[in-house]
């Protein structure tokens, strides 16, 4: 057959080798910009990493795995094992802390303030975390609120500021909101009729809870969890200042050769690529291991 | 753009030119073919349905009319032009979604605007048009109000409005009445049918309700896995079925598969499978072509007996299995001593008791059952 | 109302956490207006610390920097990560799922590892560090957290909707403006203020990309406070809280707002 002429084709035409034009110019600007300053720099560092003993304004040697080995050193594997303390420690303080507030705010709390109970709750994460690490320097400090309070009603006096303690304290404070938030958007989802039938084929209130309730939440869960340990395991702010020299953790030890004296660019990258693959194997576990909706929800 | 679409029309040939034409249209997507070998004709002013089951390639077609899809072979015609590669937004066709898709940051009133607007009407010619839309769906006190504040009809009908306020050249409508409720259903098809009337413009329907379907269009286009298995007059389809899938999907139907002993000049003798033999007429069905052909007879069709019926159609013996009372009418299964079983709608006469297990005879005339080539 | 609820012990514990989450606020706002410099103690009521505040021309200059940064950042990754997610929602194109692997980095790759890339990144550019550096740093997170927003947002969207305004004779681009980017609104507006607090909030990426020129907020109170308690900083932090509280407010009455309108 013959095809019809359509006074429309050269409109048509135009129209048709343009088709590259939209998705260069929606992914194009955003792209560029995220290459640039994310995905070449984080190779840079990469290449960076292999160069041992590469120091700022020195001339370097060839590449080499000295950068890697050196972290294998006791002082600094005991920096590492610290972090991955810190971030565990302060997961499972988020979760215990955190579940229950989430379970009564999804399934308990009165419906109608149900949203602004939630958003009360998260409603620290708006301050500056510069603040809130401080506000707990200022609650912990020898002659501080608290030591004031154990004072007053007759305890020992603690001194709390610059240890581990003071860490833990500081990090579940600022991300148990993150937890309670996931893992309330997990909870409220939890269909309750299958606690009733549960119920009414005899479970009891405990068994329901731990047969349906948490493995329903498992995704939440997990999700929350990792949020949580990356974000903890990078954190800088809360051992700074909260921590004090003993509680040197990676990110800081990163810190120090970049701005502090040392300038060892060349082992702050390895340092730094080591947290990145971290960060990434924990991703990974949770793909593997857990429910891919829980990844998405982070 | 109407007026070159007009030139064309007069050009191309003296007969009424059609307003929608599919030639040997094919849609892939990846590795599925939505739509095989499509060809469909819909002339100026026809209420057209398309029928078919979910995932029969059905939407996809009214999205290759409206230029949402672009087809993967052959040619769409709008008003005898080519529209293949001519974007959705030069076309002109309005579409009704299934979803309505609402602009809910919109009024009612702004939202069958939106087209005028976009096409640079004066303000004064947007609102008349407006004004007479909105009477013509009878929303004319819902002007101002967001889509979130209306119900789920009046929703359907602003977004009726929104595409009729175009005066587009055919009006598609994908399973508009799919989200309502039975009775509002019933009454908006009411509305669509005067608004057709009273516009004249072509309408292409698309849904998976055969009542709507039969009730609503001039012609039907029953699809299938990608294809069209028949285009007719909803009396065609229905009683005049050319597939066994079209005897099935339209109504209920019986089918008993066969062979053909015997061609008489207006019937057909079939050997059923159990062994049966059925005698079919063949003048309101194409002739059997194949060995292997399907019996078709409507369960309305059927008549039920205690007694032996007189001489002449089908009858054989066999007794109820199963047995529903339908107010209006009786709906019974009768297992045939040869085996096959029977739909049967009997209407509600207290005739003579019929309880499960009853022997009873059914029988029906030649006349009323077709003989199909088998798929 | 029914008869009051028994006191359980999850809404006993959930109390104890709200005081928890509370408790470090509070005691900065307490402490603000205390007269005394060094002690716990109450010594009276003073708002001296805040009349130091406002005369300390550092602090402000170092709000001021900060304010530049978040909003240059936020403004221009509002336009660039609204586009990246329509355009990751619309399009189908190889390597689509390496994009969106590298928008999402941002929300996973600690920001020590972001701060230390970029700043090695721009010496071996030798380029020269300056406020405009922090911007361009800032907008990396600001835009993938900006586009992840704006793509749950795009995801609940009816699909049609685009269609729709194609249908009624817009073209690609007015379809966008008119229709999409409208009913994206508050999932943007959304996306702009966390990214705008995450800004006004980050302290790594930010020293590591500030040269002497720029000295944003959290770099100037970070060098305050790591050494001791400064009463002066606890006067900023009740500011800056209510500042914030403000913009969780709006974000809450935009977020009512927009359901409001879905809903009556």
């Amino acid at each position: 057959m013959t095809p019809v002429p359509s006074p429309l084709r050269p409109w048509a035409d135009r129209f048709a080798p343009r088709r590259w034009l939209g998705p260069v110019a929606l992914l194009g600007p955003g792209g560029v910009w995220l290459l640039l300053l994310l995905v070449l720099p984080t190779l840079l560092i990469l290449e960076i990493s292999l160069v041992p003993g590469l120091r700022l304004g020195q001339p370097s040697g060839g590449y080499g795995l000295g950068n890697y080995l050196q972290i294998l050193q006791p002082v600094y594997l005991r920096v590492i094992g610290r972090s991955l303390a810190f971030a565990l420690g302060s997961t499972v303080l988020c979760l215990l802390l955190g579940f229950p507030v989430a379970y009564w705010l999804a399934l308990m709390s009165p419906q109608r303030w149900r949203n602004l109970l939630l958003v009360g709750f998260i409603l620290p994460l708006w301050t500056s975390s510069l603040l809130r690490a401080y506000a707990w320097a200022a609650i912990l400090r020898p002659s501080g609120v608290l030591n004031t309070i154990l004072t007053a009603v007759g305890l020992p006096t603690q001194n709390w500021l610059n240890t581990p303690t003071a860490v833990f304290i500081g990090l579940t404070y600022s991300f148990l909101p993150y937890m309670v938030l996931i893992l309330y958007a997990s909870l409220e989802k939890l269909d309750t009729r299958l606690l009733e039938a549960a119920a009414d084929l005899g479970a009891t209130p405990s068994q329901g809870f731990w047969k349906i309730t948490v493995p329903q939440t498992l995704p939440g869960i997990a999700a929350g969890c990792l949020l949580v340990f990356i974000s903890t395991l990078g954190d800088f702010v809360v051992p700074t200042l909260l921590g004090g020299a003993s509680s040197m953790n990676i990110s800081r030890l990163i810190y120090n050769q970049f701005l502090g004296p040392t300038r060892a660019w060349g082992f702050g990258s390895a340092l730094s690529m080591v947290l990145i693959l971290a960060v990434s194997l924990a991703i990974a576990l949770l793909l593997r291991y857990g429910d891919k909706r829980s990844v998405s929800e982070t | 753009m109407a007026q070159t679409v007009q030139s064309a029309a007069t050009t191309a040939t003296t007969e009424t030119q059609p307003d929608v034409e599919l030639r040997q249209v094919f849609k892939t997507f990846g590795a599925d073919t939505a739509v095989r070998q499509l060809d469909l004709v819909v002339q100026p002013g026809e209420f057209f349905s398309i029928l078919g089951p979910s995932g029969c390639g059905k939407t996809t077609t009214l999205r290759l009319i409206a230029g949402f899809e672009t087809p993967s072979a052959g040619e769409v015609l709008i008003q005898g032009t080519s529209v293949s590669t001519v974007p959705a937004h030069r076309r002109p066709v309005n579409t009704v979604f299934q979803s309505y898709a609402l602009f809910d940051h919109m009024t009612v009133k702004d939202n069958i605007a939106f087209g005028l607007k976009i096409r640079r009407l004066g303000t004064a010619q947007v609102r008349d048009r407006v004004a007479e839309a909105l009477r013509l769906v009878r929303m004319e006190t819902m002007a101002n109000r967001y889509p979130a504040q209306l119900s789920g009809g009046q929703q359907q009908r602003v977004a009726l409005a929104r595409a009729l306020v175009n005066r587009p050249a055919v009006m598609l409508l994908d399973e508009p009445l799919g989200a309502l409720d039975q009775k509002l259903r019933k009454q908006m098809q009411v509305e669509l049918a005067n608004l057709h009337r009273q516009l004249g413009i072509t309408f292409i329907l698309v849904t998976h309700d055969q009542e709507e379907a039969l009730s609503l269009s001039g012609r039907i286009a029953v699809m299938n896995n990608g294809q069209i298995e028949q285009i007719g007059t909803p009396s065609d389809i229905y009683d005049r079925p050319r597939t066994p899938f079209v005897a099935d999907f339209i109504g209920d139907t019986n089918l008993l598969p066969g062979r053909v002993d015997q061609t008489y000049p207006a019937q057909v003798q079939v050997t059923t499978e159990s062994g049966l033999r059925v005698l079919a007429q063949s003048t309101q069905s194409p002739r059997p072509t194949v060995q292997n052909v399907v019996v078709s007879v409507r369960p309305e069709k059927i008549n039920l007996s205690l007694s032996a019926p007189g001489s002449g159609g089908n009858c054989y013996q066999g007794q109820v299995s199963h047995l529903m009372y339908l107010g209006t009418h009786l709906h019974c299964v009768v297992r045939l001593s040869s085996g096959e079983a029977l739909t049967v709608r009997q209407p509600n006469r207290a005739e003579g008791a019929i309880t499960v297990d009853t022997p009873v005879y059914v029988h029906w005339t030649a006349d009323d059952c077709l003989v199909l080539n088998a798929a | 109302m029914s008869a009051p609820r028994s006191i359980t012990w999850p809404s006993l514990f959930t109390a104890l956490m709200y005081a928890f989450m509370y408790f470090p606020i509070i005691v900065l706002g307490v402490y603000s207006f205390n007269d005394s410099r060094y002690s716990a103690s109450w010594e009276g009521f003073s708002l001296r610390w805040y009349r130091a505040l406002f005369s300390d021309r550092r602090l402000l200059s170092a709000l001021q920097d900060s304010l530049t940064i978040a909003i240059v950042a936020v403004a221009v990754s509002a336009v660039l990560g609204t586009l990246m997610a329509i355009g990751l929602a619309r399009y189908r194109f190889r390597g689509k799922g390496l994009y969106r692997g590298v928008s999402y980095l941002p929300l996973i790759v600690p920001d020590i590892a972001i701060a230390v890339a970029t700043l090695v990144f721009l010496a071996s550019m030798a380029i020269p560090l300056s406020l405009g550096t922090i911007i361009a740093a800032h907008m990396v997170f600001c835009l993938a957290y900006i586009a992840v927003v704006v793509a749950s947002r795009l995801q609940r969207l009816d699909p049609n909707l685009e269609e729709a305004a194609l249908d009624l004779g817009a073209t690609p681009t007015q379809a966008l403006i008119k229709v999409l980017i409208p009913q994206l609104a508050p999932g943007i507006l959304a996306g702009c203020l966390l990214a705008f607090v995450l800004s006004m909030d980050d302290l790594l990426i930010s020293s590591f990309t500030a040269g002497g020129g720029a000295n944003p907020l959290p770099i100037e109170i970070f060098s305050r406070v790591r050494t001791g308690v400064k009463p002066d900083i606890n006067a900023l932090s009740v500011v800056l809280i209510l500042g914030s509280a403000l913009l969780a407010g709006l974000a809450e009455y935009v977020r009512y707002r927009g359901d409001r309108q879905r809903q009556l």
